[in-house]
């Protein structure tokens, strides 16, 4: 009976701390939001977090669009040749891309390489006391910190996607000239003419929500860090982890908003 | 008739609970305008947690703290913001920013406040390094760059940059060579002469207290033992401040090992 006892209360503690969790950082995103539209602005501090997220994440994102758009033409080739459908290849690459693909693997890939060092940036800055010291030069955290952070994941990873969409299909279109034999001019007329405006707006509106999770799930771990280096430690794994779990059920949110009938 | 001296900074009743540990018991503390006052207490006494509480960094239980007569817990944030403008602080561990040079870190308090522009500032943080005996290619550095001495040191030219009221010192030579910690408390008294400040240090080293401080008070437990003035420290006649400062083992204060 105990042990049921003990059970119970263990599940209710778990629930209670995510729900404390889950209104903590509701507040804190509010927040962090309102910062954003409220003077003084830290324009440097913005210009920084989009170099940041932005530009110096470019590589790692081309990197990864050009695999994928490889992989994903190679694969569908020998899947959809099954059914003398092998035509499909370029409108299948184009469309995984720009729907999918481009913005979920650019966001994974961001909120590895950004989240984490936003986290520990920030985690940092608490346990060394910056935060309170921000706080002492009437300098609010969250408007010099978080509002910016923000505001740059919402606006550079749409942009990071835009390069991601372009190399994966330029990735697949290599795959499917040089190896499968595709004549490049019917590959490329295959993609155009099969993709629309809404895919891709789509994906850009996903990179979007996807880049404000990032830099939301960096900053709330890193701004709530304690207990020095572990802590540290835990709140940059804290930030990767939630921010992928995030990006992959709001992908399935914004589908299903988009695309299903 | 005589004039009436009025505490620059008075704290009456302060309490603060951190679940069920009481680490700040009723405090009452008057500081004097233009003098310096040394709070000294062993580890987890409470000496950081009052100073965070008179910088609103920690909201206490209950409590007074004025500063020139304006109860500034019942400040809104804004009000709040405005008068923490008239405080400067030094960290114990300088709490530079590490994405900063050295002298946007000493002008940080003058550019957000968009005192003066970038310029100025910097013609401003070379000037408070001099003032604080640092070149001016310092101020081109990176805090990681630094030694220790010199973090302390640029913590106190960011501290001072704004030419506050009133000061705050939390541990100010700790990690230094004795010779260093003496140079720091010499630039603390000389910024404060300067200045015209009013200051609050807390410390546990004996011969940084009697530097710094005109008045010393002894937190244990949450609560001020004594109070006197700093040159009697080393006899003040109480027990827990003699052990104190004479680093006795056996005396009234228990060192709890496990809690």
């Amino acid at each position: 009976m105990n042990a049921l006892l003990d059970f119970v209360a263990r599940i209710g503690r778990i629930v209670l701390g995510a729900c404390l969790q889950s209104g903590r950082l509701t507040v804190f995103a509010i927040e962090g939001v309102s910062h954003v539209f409220r003077p003084p602005f830290y324009g440097r501090s913005f210009l920084r977090a989009m170099l940041e997220i932005g530009y110096l994440s470019l590589p790692v994102v081309a990197l990864t669009a050009v695999f994928t758009g490889m992989v994903l033409a190679l694969q569908s080739s020998t899947g959809l040749s099954r059914f003398a459908a092998d035509s499909a290849v370029a409108s299948l690459v184009v469309l995984s891309v720009t729907r999918e693909l481009g913005p979920v693997l650019a966001g994974l890939m961001v909120a590895g390489r950004v989240g984490a060092a936003m986290a520990a940036e920030i985690g940092t800055m608490r346990v060394t006391d910056q935060i309170d010291a921000l706080t002492t030069l009437s300098t609010n955290p969250m408007k010099y910190l978080v509002a910016p952070r923000l505001l740059a994941g919402l606006i550079a990873l749409p942009l990071l996607v835009m390069v991601a969409d372009i190399l994966g299909v330029l990735g697949g279109f290599i795959i499917g000239v040089v190896k499968l034999g595709f004549n490049s001019g019917i590959y490329l007329n295959n993609t155009l003419d099969f993709v629309r405006t809404d895919d891709v707006v789509s994906g850009l509106v996903k990179a979007s929500v996807f880049g404000f999770l990032i830099s939301l799930m960096g900053c709330f771990h890193g701004y709530n860090s304690k207990g020095g280096a572990q802590g540290v430690g835990a709140a940059t794994t804290s930030a990767v982890v939630a921010a992928s779990v995030l990006i992959l059920a709001f992908d399935y949110v914004l589908t299903e908003l988009f695309f299903a009938r | 008739m005589s004039e009436i001296a009025v505490p620059k900074i008075r704290i009456r009743g302060l309490t603060k609970r951190f679940g069920d540990k009481l680490v700040l018991d009723g405090i009452d503390l008057d500081v004097m305008p233009r003098t310096s006052t040394v709070v000294i207490g062993g580890s987890g006494s409470g000496k950081s947690v009052l100073l965070k509480c008179v910088l609103g960094l920690i909201e206490p239980d209950e409590g007074v703290i004025e500063i020139d007569g304006t109860d500034v817990l019942k400040l809104d944030r804004s009000e709040r913001e405005e008068r923490r403008a008239q405080i400067g602080m030094l960290f114990q561990n300088g709490a530079l920013f590490d994405s900063l040079p050295v002298w946007e870190n000493v002008a940080f308090g003058l550019l957000a406040r968009r005192m003066v522009g970038r310029a100025k500032a910097r013609e401003q943080a070379v000037e408070v390094l001099a003032q604080v005996g640092l070149a001016a290619s310092v101020g081109d550095l990176w805090p990681a760059e630094l030694s220790g001495g010199m973090q302390k040191r640029v913590g106190l030219a960011r501290a001072i940059a704004a030419r506050p009221d009133v000061l705050f010192f939390d541990e100010p030579t700790t990690g230094l060579d004795p010779i260093m910690g003496a140079v720091i408390d010499g630039l603390i008294v000389d910024c404060v002469k300067n200045l015209g400040s009013t200051a609050i240090a807390i410390t546990h080293d004996m011969l940084s207290a009697r530097r710094i401080g005109d008045r010393a008070a002894m937190l244990y437990h949450g609560r001020i033992v004594w109070q006197g003035p700093a040159t009697d420290l080393m006899a003040s006649g109480n027990e827990m401040v003699d052990q104190f400062t004479h680093g006795r083992r056996e005396g009234p204060i228990q060192m709890e090992l496990r809690k």
